[in-house]
């Protein structure tokens, strides 16, 4: 469902030219949990960013879904972003002056549903990361560990096919960390096709597929290679 | 979605209590000196008559000289000679017709309490109630019958009733003028057209006058003019009389023409009475005989000084600096939002969506800047009223109506938006990748 041929990306200023990704191929089916991990600037958030529609790619062919991303408009675009594609970033990224039912809200109001329907929504998700006692606290109220798990609910309220989660643990202590990654095997369980950028190897176990970035490319898709390159 | 809008740009506003005060501040400042100009000129060129202002005239026939032409031959003089006048006025042509001229008067109040004190003063034709439509609080004008026959009858003003009589009901009780004895028959309700329209060549702005008394009669009592007279030859040895029958122009003659025949006709009768005035050796000139309704004639008369339309482009000019600081802050606010609009991005609002957000809060910034635009507009009025306090004309023109309110909303609401345009699209053009990795 997610299928990369030779991607490419290129940043260009005036006078340096970086190539973040270089001939990039993969290819990731239906609930699948995968990892990607590599060492630092190697190009792992690039891609994530590529497969979330968050940039666009210099060369080479995207399709999701079977639909060639790069002939999308920006409107096309951000309704595939919001239906299909659900974000958890490393710095969680909540809004700090909405409480936690408005910022699980955000997506849900771009997509149209009625009052009724995102209430529904907001608290089945709230539920599901287990804050719906917390609605009404604004994200500075709650600790790190519990900023991430609204944010995992904000991405699953739609009900998108991918989950895109960069670092999701990077800010957080290795209890909550396991909490967290508890929480999205629990996800991927229920058919979601989670795509999980780590630099942490021990996190990245908890995939089922790993994938290893060096240089833009993807070298090799076993873990145990990946785990062994990186130490 | 516009309701979510609207919360967003609250919380927007709420969250940089400082930057959105400096926006609505720069907005209210340019709004407040623009709108102060903007109400004097909408004041000085409003219609003053609208029910009728397109069938009152203002008759001119050009008495000039030859050699010497008025307005350099671009058009007749303004107003009339007393011959015409009384010419135009014994033929009775129009349905309604009023000949006049200012002529201020000393009051003689009754007792011995009170001085003697001038008043402004009207030498009018029985009609000009009815054609301009003066508003009656006690009695009414004077018919026909009175203006041939020079009967002493008066309509005073509300406020010289008030002061004379307390308020009550005068119609009836005398009224000694210049040694004079007037009867009352009338008095004004409460009468203030922003424009003087009827009478343009005397200070147009001033209030209208306390006093109205027949045109024959104050011939008769040979009251004099108070207003503008302007001639082109000197006039005859033979005191009054000489003044009547001289070429010297001091009256203002007025026409109510309810149909285009009815203009029509009236301009055929002018030309008729032009050529009989030529055989008897006046009217040098061409023919050029105008009627203009009251909106004609302020143009013709410019009401609108140039002064003003140069401190409206300055004020206008001002209004574009003060959009340019909210420009400026606009986008200080939206580049220090790079991170909401990012992650908004990858949640899925489109540029358009984006875009429409902020140009909501950039439509409720604009609001608040018009309300506080109209307090800054009530400000500067204040203070052109105390400037000229002296000039009892200026109370006329410095009041902020609601379709002047309304004006100023709009026009701040406008102004924001097109500030705004540039900042948001800028918002929209942030990659939403750039900035959701920060830590």
């Amino acid at each position: 469902m997610l299928k990369m041929t030779n991607v490419s990306k290129v940043y260009r200023t005036n006078t340096v030219e970086t190539h973040a990704l270089r001939e990039f191929s993969l290819s990731v089916d239906e609930g699948e949990f995968v990892s990607v991990t590599g060492p630092s600037g190697s190009g792992k958030t690039t891609f994530l960013n590529i497969a979330g529609l968050l940039e666009e790619l210099t060369g080479g062919v995207y399709e999701l879904d079977g639909r060639d991303i790069s002939k999308l408009n920006d409107r096309e675009r951000s309704k595939v972003r919001n239906e299909k594609i659900g974000f958890i970033f490393q710095s969680f990224n909540l809004i700090p002056e909405l409480d936690i039912f408005d910022n699980v809200d955000v997506p849900l109001r771009y997509r149209g549903f009625d009052k009724a329907e995102r209430r529904r929504r907001i608290e089945e998700s709230l539920e599901m990361v287990g804050l719906a006692s917390r609605m009404k606290h604004l994200p500075p109220q709650l600790s790190g560990g519990q900023q991430q798990r609204v944010a995992i609910a904000r991405a699953l309220a739609g009900n998108p096919r991918f989950l895109l989660a960069d670092e999701p643990t990077g800010n957080l202590d290795s209890n909550m960390a396991n909490s967290v990654l508890d929480l999205l095997g629990e996800i991927n369980e229920q058919g979601v096709t989670i795509i999980m950028v780590t630099h942490e190897l021990s996190l990245a176990d908890r995939a089922k597929r790993n994938i290893f970035v060096r240089d833009g490319k993807v070298s090799d898709a076993s873990p145990d290679f990946a785990i062994a390159a990186n130490s | 979605m516009f309701r979510y809008y609207l919360k967003l740009g609250l919380l927007s506003i709420r969250a940089n209590p400082a930057l959105s005060s400096l926006m609505v501040a720069a907005i209210a400042i340019g709004i407040g000196a623009c709108m102060t100009i903007v109400t004097v000129q909408h004041l000085m060129s409003g219609n003053p008559i609208p029910e009728k202002s397109s069938i009152l005239y203002h008759v001119n026939i050009d008495s000039w000289s030859d050699a010497n032409p008025y307005a350099n031959g671009s058009r007749p003089p303004d107003q009339l000679t007393y011959t015409d006048s009384r010419n135009l006025l014994a033929e009775e042509k129009a349905p309604r017709q009023v000949a006049m001229f200012k002529s201020n008067r000393i009051i003689q109040p009754e007792g011995d309490d009170e001085l003697p004190f001038e008043a402004d003063g009207r030498a009018t034709s029985g009609d000009f109630f009815a054609m301009f439509n003066a508003p009656f609080q006690y009695g009414g004008g004077w018919d026909k019958s009175v203006d041939l026959s020079e009967e002493r009858v008066i309509v005073i003003s509300d406020a010289l009733n008030e002061r004379l009589f307390g308020g009550e009901d005068s119609t009836g009780r005398s009224l000694r003028v210049n040694d004079n004895d007037f009867r009352i028959v009338g008095v004004l309700a409460e009468w203030s057209p922003v424009i003087k329209f009827y009478d343009l060549n005397n200070n147009p702005f001033e209030g209208v006058e306390d006093l109205y008394f027949p045109f024959s009669t104050a011939i008769a009592l040979e009251f004099g003019s108070s207003g503008n007279t302007n001639c082109w030859k000197p006039v005859e040895e033979g005191g009054r009389q000489a003044f009547l029958n001289s070429e010297c122009i001091w009256t203002q003659f007025w026409v109510e023409l309810p149909t285009a025949a009815d203009k029509s006709e009236y301009l055929n009768f002018l030309e008729a009475y032009v050529e009989q005035q030529k055989a008897l050796g006046r009217f040098p000139r061409p023919i050029d005989n105008r009627l203009s309704d009251v909106e004609e004639w302020m143009i013709v008369q410019q009401i609108m000084e140039d002064d003003v339309t140069v401190l409206l482009g300055l004020a206008v000019l001002f209004l574009i600096v003060c959009l340019l600081n909210t420009i400026g802050l606009l986008l200080a606010k939206v580049m220090r939002r790079a991170k909401d609009i990012s992650l908004r991005r990858a949640l899925g609002a489109s540029k358009a969506t984006l875009f429409a957000q902020y140009i909501v809060e950039a439509g409720m910034i604009g609001m608040a800047g018009g309300i506080a635009g109209i307090g800054t507009t009530w400000l500067g009025l204040l203070g052109l009223r105390n400037l000229y306090a002296e000039f009892d004309f200026i109370n006329n023109l410095t009041s902020l109506d609601w379709s002047m309110t309304g004006l100023a909303i709009a026009l701040a609401i406008v102004s924001a938006l097109a500030a705004a345009l540039y900042p948001t699209w800028r918002a929209c053009q942030v990659t939403p990748a750039s900035q959701l990795r920060i830590q």
